[in-house]
């Protein structure tokens, strides 16, 4: 089983990149679990075609100790499994704590044991790394591997780098690696020549590139992935690829996070500003 | 063990002690920058030419590490100045723990004035969070609590502490509190008193003392019908001081109209700013709010302390002359005559057994200036001493106060902006009445400290650790260490006889004339006791075989 953690800076398209990516490998076969860790719960909602799901601190709020895992646990698009942790409304409690909590829950209850024969488990976690609790699919024995979602705006280059400094940390101690950037294009001039320079410094490779296509937004819109809405769209082939290059990666690196300075000059000798 | 015993048990060394040495043994083990740290909190007591004493390091983060004998912000917030109140209900904001702990099932006495009055002090309010409302927020939870505890007992108000994961999550305790103010009708306020606020309990008694002074003090302005009305500050009665203050006070005719927070109510607290005079017993926890008190409405404060019987006599007579009346002054000559024989009579008996005998004091912010008194009555010496919790003024005297650099820690604290309250401000004494009192000697706002008063070449220590108090004991073997239930056992363990003066190990009262008498007595049971003895086994001193190692 693999272990894989989504991250990247919030809004760059991680849930839709995530699914889109789950739909791919699902159609080649594979059994997989989605792990949604954003209080929003809305990492699934593609795969479960927008079916309300009750997330993992809300089942454990209301039923107590007795939890069992199909209270949890969708069953979504080509059988993938959709659990959501949730968690609290913006402005109170603490959602790292409830990712910890909820991922724990998780464990104990068995989702990840032998006996569920999935050959991925995808984390798809909120934003930037915040806390702890948004470390919590990378820590020991979680995620092995780590994508990272990332467009050629600065602010999401940026984060990009952030995380990889997280990495570094969790890297050293648990063994998670970095296995490549996605570029979900925005768009942005020299986008794709940009992020593979970025990816060089990190150390990793821009594992695919994703173009910006509108058949995205339609599908989201009717609760769908690419892949389950459009079958036979463009779009939905640039998903399968990503699917198997992820499928068929090798390169597992500790990334070596850049200075601010160098990625400005970054930006400046091939973005928008060059 | 046995060789740490062997070494305590030798005598007191004949010769002097001498203190710089014994200040640089204290740091010798210590890493560079840590020694330098504390080598400004370890002081020996001297003046210099033009009778200054020199400047203390205290109310300083304690080197993480040490084993301190410090509490936190919400043990100094809800148990030492929220505690001794009886009416109120304290709603611990947390895990179990905070409240479990600091639950003060025998710390502070109370007496409520009939078996129908309220009486929360023996129990333990907490709401009791769980990991789901640390993740979803635990002001739903914290709600409920209040309702439930209303509904289980009406009482007058109600007050919420504010525990380390309520600040990291960001509950909003204030806006809870006003909420269900309003809908119960009944006073409810809450402290941000989470536990790593500030360096030790200290800044938590600055942020109780702001809570009662804003939400509590000049909510009744009814005016008690009594000749001499005082307030007494920093009084907790601990093993029922309070009691005994109480009954001096009363045979003198002075009249308290509250206690902070001594066998207290909320009314008491409610009405305080219509007393005449405020006394400050304890000056580290509570002088905030008698400087509040006099900005606000005008009452002055002088300083007092009713640990040791010539205190109490002075105290006493500090008090009436602030009253200025023939009468008062004349019945409280009248009590100290009664009182005194008596309280002579057991000192002079027991100063006989302990009269040389040297004690160590490490408690509290005033605790251990105050019962140096005690132990000086009985012929006893207090060689070392210092503060858990107190700042530079504690030991240095009020005059420092202008010269205390405000650290980051302090300005974490709110200090609130007073101002004359335009309806209950009342001057007490016109400016010149004033001046004519301290010109005969009415301290007001003066507290000179522990440091001007304790002989020359004692050492002071401040934040005292366990391993410096440890080496303490070998040098200086007293023959009595007073300090908290923390550190007792290991410092009974090296065959010393120790005294807690947080909560007197069940016995007190201590304060006023017949706590001087308990006290008395108490040290010299402990002092004079036999036991200590035994803590060597016959075998050890007097073998009835002896071997050495091959190897020696």
């Amino acid at each position: 089983m693999r272990k894989i953690a989504i991250y990247g800076k919030g809004g760059i398209g991680k849930s839709t990149t995530t699914q889109n990516t789950v739909a791919g490998l699902v159609e080649a076969g594979k059994k997989i679990m989605v792990v949604g860790c954003d209080p929003k719960a809305d990492s699934t909602r593609l795969l479960l075609n927008g079916l309300a799901q009750r997330t993992v601190l809300d089942t454990l709020r209301e039923e107590g100790e007795d939890v069992l895992l199909d209270d949890v646990r969708k069953v979504g698009y080509g059988g993938t499994l959709c659990t959501e942790s949730g968690g609290p409304e913006p402005g109170v409690g603490c959602a790292g704590r409830g990712i910890i909590t909820s991922v724990n829950l998780l464990e104990q209850l068995g989702a990840y044991s032998e006996d569920e024969q999935l050959d991925y488990v995808f984390y798809d976690v909120l934003g930037d790394v915040v806390c702890g609790g948004f470390a919590m699919p990378i820590r020991e024995g979680k995620a092995q591997e780590i994508y990272i979602v990332v467009s050629g705006e600065m602010m999401a280059m940026y984060a990009a780098n952030n995380i990889c400094k997280g990495i570094v940390k969790f890297a050293q101690s648990g063994g998670v690696r970095l296995g490549g950037l996605i570029c979900n294009s925005r768009n942005v001039d020299n986008e794709r020549a940009m992020i593979e320079v970025l990816a060089d410094k990190l150390g990793t490779q821009m594992i695919h590139f994703v173009p910006r296509d509108n058949m995205v937004q339609k599908a989201e819109i009717n609760r769908k992935t690419v892949i389950d809405f459009a079958p036979e769209h463009p779009q939905a082939d640039e998903y399968r690829t990503l699917a198997k290059k992820i499928h068929e990666n090798k390169m597992f690196v500790i990334p070596t996070p850049i200075e601010i300075e160098e990625l400005e000059s970054l930006l400046i000798n091939y973005g928008i500003a060059a | 063990m046995s060789t740490a015993i062997k070494e305590i048990k030798k005598t007191r060394p004949v010769k002097p002690l001498d203190p710089e040495k014994i200040k640089q043994e204290l740091l010798a083990k210590y890493p560079p920058k840590v020694a330098r740290k504390r080598s400004k909190q370890i002081l020996v007591n001297k003046k210099d030419e033009d009778g200054k004493i020199p400047s203390i390091g205290a109310n300083v983060r304690t080197v993480p590490g040490i084993i301190t004998q410090r509490g936190c912000s919400y043990a100094g917030c809800k148990g030492v100045i929220l505690g001794p109140t009886r009416d109120i209900v304290n709603i611990t904001h947390g895990p179990i723990g905070c409240g479990f702990y600091s639950w003060l099932t025998r710390r502070n006495q109370t007496r409520p004035a009939s078996d129908q009055d309220d009486n929360f002090m023996t129990y333990c309010f907490s709401t009791d969070m769980q990991d789901e409302d640390i993740v979803f927020g635990g002001e739903k939870k914290l709600k409920s609590a209040i309702q439930e505890a209303y509904d289980a007992f009406k009482p007058k108000a109600i007050s919420i502490f504010s525990t380390c994961p309520v600040g990291l999550i960001g509950d909003d305790v204030h806006a809870v509190a006003r909420e269900m103010k309003e809908k119960l009708g009944i006073n409810i306020f809450g402290f941000s008193c989470e536990g790593y606020r500030g360096v030790s309990q200290s800044a938590g008694h600055h942020i109780a003392n702001n809570g009662i002074f804003t939400h509590v003090v000049g909510k009744d302005d009814t005016i008690k019908d009594a000749d001499y009305k005082i307030n007494l500050l920093g009084e907790y009665n601990i093993g029922g001081d309070g009691f005994e203050i109480d009954r001096i006070l009363d045979a003198c005719g002075i009249s308290v109209v509250s206690t902070f927070s001594g066998n207290s109510t909320y009314d008491q607290f409610a009405n305080s700013h219509t007393a005449d005079l405020n006394t400050v017993m304890c000056h580290r926890s509570i002088n905030y709010v008698a400087d509040m008190m006099e900005l606000k409405y005008g009452i002055p404060w002088i300083k007092i302390n009713f640990i040791g019987a010539k205190s109490t006599a002075k105290s006493l007579r500090k008090i009436a002359a602030y009253f200025d009346e023939p009468a008062l002054i004349k019945k409280v000559e009248m009590v100290i005559e009664r009182e005194m024989p008596e309280v002579e009579a057991v000192s002079e008996d027991v100063k006989k057994r302990c009269e040389g005998k040297v004690a160590m004091l490490f408690v509290g912010g005033s605790r251990a200036h105050h019962y140096q008194e005690l132990f000086r009555e009985i012929g006893m010496k207090t060689v070392s001493a210092g503060y858990e919790f107190a700042h530079r003024d504690d030991y240095e005297g009020r005059a420092v106060i202008p010269d205390i650099k405000i650290d980051a820690d302090s300005r974490n604290i709110e200090e609130l902006d007073i101002e004359k309250d335009p309806e209950k401000y009342r001057p007490r004494k016109t400016p010149e009445e004033m001046a004519s009192l301290a010109n005969k000697g009415v301290p007001f706002k003066k507290y000179d400290g522990m440091m001007p008063e304790m002989a020359e070449g004692s050492l002071i220590i401040d934040d005292v650790s366990q391993y410096e108090t440890e080496l303490l004991l070998k040098i200086y073997k007293p023959d009595i260490y007073c300090a908290g239930i923390k550190e007792k056992y290991a410092i009974q363990k090296s065959g010393i006889p120790m005294k807690q003066l947080h909560s007197y190990d069940s016995g007190g009262p201590y304060a006023g004339f017949k706590g001087a008498i308990n006290f008395y007595k108490e040290i010299d049971r402990m002092v004079n006791s036999n036991v200590w003895r035994f803590l060597e086994a016959p075998w050890q001193s007097h073998p009835e075989l002896s071997a050495k190692y091959v190897w020696e």
